[in-house]
């Protein structure tokens, strides 16, 4: 149990995705001008997250892994180089099933998430979340654990950018760093915070 | 001669006027993420560029036979299909430097600009400026990536290409390493400061500045 709630801290903060790991930016930087809309992209993130990466470590442990086909008689089957292809399209399937199940039972936060959750297909986070379950070799409690930390800790980051932006709508700045320069400004100072986190994992 | 200025300016375009990367915001996570070494750094933009302008040419030529509900699951088989093949070649032939790029190689896939180019050029142009057109953008990609590759390293290990430039502090020299440089926050500021410096040279890319409060911020009464 501390194990995974070592992970999930870690996921979070220690190797958070937008910060550290530079994943997911174009969305993180695209859609942080208002909380309302990151806050409405780092929810639709935890829960895109937390389904595709345990649903493809299922399918890769069952389906693509060195030896899965041993029981058919092919232990020498190696269908890992497969794992991209399939990856983006479970992910894709899972998140057009995301939106149909929302739509149909729960309205409201489907009309809340909008536009995010299509997007979400090419985002490179989602995708570089099940990329890292197979290089880590995680189980699939651990990666259930790992694609919610994930998405908790890109919600935190994208919404605490929000707010700084948000503010920052009155400076008076030099012209050419308004808008994005700024953006870019800011994240490396956040990330500069979010460094500090590695001291975490390494007094655990 | 019409038709050669054309191609020439398609191609130009990206590199600093229309740059996908300082301008579009289009391919940052990867941009980012490799630049500790000039040496990744390259292969990323090599690799990068023979994707974009092979799914841009492959797009364009069969753009006519592509069901529209379907075409961004279409797009992505292609481009993930064409990754794996420079995945395999790089673990083949350039083992060490696949090792330092880790995912970011199979992150090719989901990068920004490799879609954005193919959704909204090279699905509506002849197959000849579609590819045109992505070697000019992969090049301007490549241009920001390897100037941060070369600043960061440069400063970071005082070496290019792996190769000491700087006599470091360690062995006697005068150069003390700034590890800052090697850091997740630096490759933000210097993107930060590059988006800037290209900003005060052409006025025209700056941002409109926000006037206009946001709705919730007004007063309730």
């Amino acid at each position: 149990m501390t194990d995974l709630w070592a992970l999930f801290l870690n996921a979070a903060f220690v190797d958070n995705m937008p910060l550290i790991l530079f994943l997911g930016l174009c969305t993180f930087l695209a859609l942080s001008r208002r909380p309302e809309a990151a806050l409405g992209l780092g929810v639709a993130m935890t829960c895109v997250l937390g389904v595709t990466v345990p649903l493809n470590q299922i399918i890769y442990q069952t389906l693509l892994a060195p030896g899965a086909w041993a029981w058919l008689g092919l232990p020498e089957l190696d269908l890992s180089y497969l794992s991209l292809i399939a990856f983006i399209g479970v992910i894709a399937a899972a998140v057009q099933l995301l939106e149909m199940l929302l739509d149909r039972f729960l309205p409201a936060v489907h009309a809340a998430f909008g536009v995010f959750l299509p997007l979400l297909t090419v985002q490179c986070a989602i995708l570089a979340g099940s990329l890292f379950m197979v290089e880590r070799s995680y189980t699939l409690a651990q990666s259930a654990v790992f694609g919610l930390g994930s998405g908790v800790g890109f919600a935190i980051a994208v919404v605490m950018l929000s707010a700084i932006r948000n503010r920052l709508a009155y400076a008076d700045m030099p012209a050419g760093l308004r808008g994005l320069g700024i953006a870019f400004v800011l994240t490396g100072l956040m990330s500069l915070g979010f460094s500090s986190f590695a001291q975490m994992a390494a007094t655990q | 001669m019409a038709a050669k200025t054309d191609y020439w300016d398609i191609l130009t375009g990206p590199l600093i006027r229309q740059n996908p990367v300082t301008l579009q915001i289009l391919g940052i996570c990867s941009a980012l993420a490799v630049t500790t070494s000039l040496a990744t750094a390259l292969t990323m933009s090599v690799a990068l560029t023979i994707v974009l302008t092979l799914a841009a040419g492959i797009v364009s030529v069969i753009r006519r036979h592509i069901p529209d509900t379907i075409r961004l699951i279409v797009q992505i088989v292609i481009v993930a299909s064409l990754v794996i093949v420079i995945d395999q070649v790089l673990q083949a032939y350039f083992a060490e430097i696949s090792r330092a790029l880790s995912v970011y190689v199979g992150l090719i896939t989901t990068n920004c600009l490799v879609l954005g180019r193919t959704e909204a050029y090279a699905r509506h142009h002849r197959p000849l400026p579609a590819m045109v057109d992505a070697f000019g953008n992969g090049f301007g990609y490549s241009v920001i990536l390897i100037l941060l590759g070369g600043i960061r390293e440069f400063f970071g290990n005082g070496a290019l290409f792996g190769v000491p430039v700087l006599p470091l502090a360690d062995e006697g020299g005068w150069f003390t390493p700034l590890s800052l440089m090697l850091l997740a926050p630096s490759a933000f500021f210097l993107l930060g400061l590059l988006v800037w410096a290209l900003r005060s040279l052409r006025p025209e890319q700056v941002e409109a500045p926000e006037h206009t409060p946001p709705a919730r911020a007004e007063p309730a009464e």
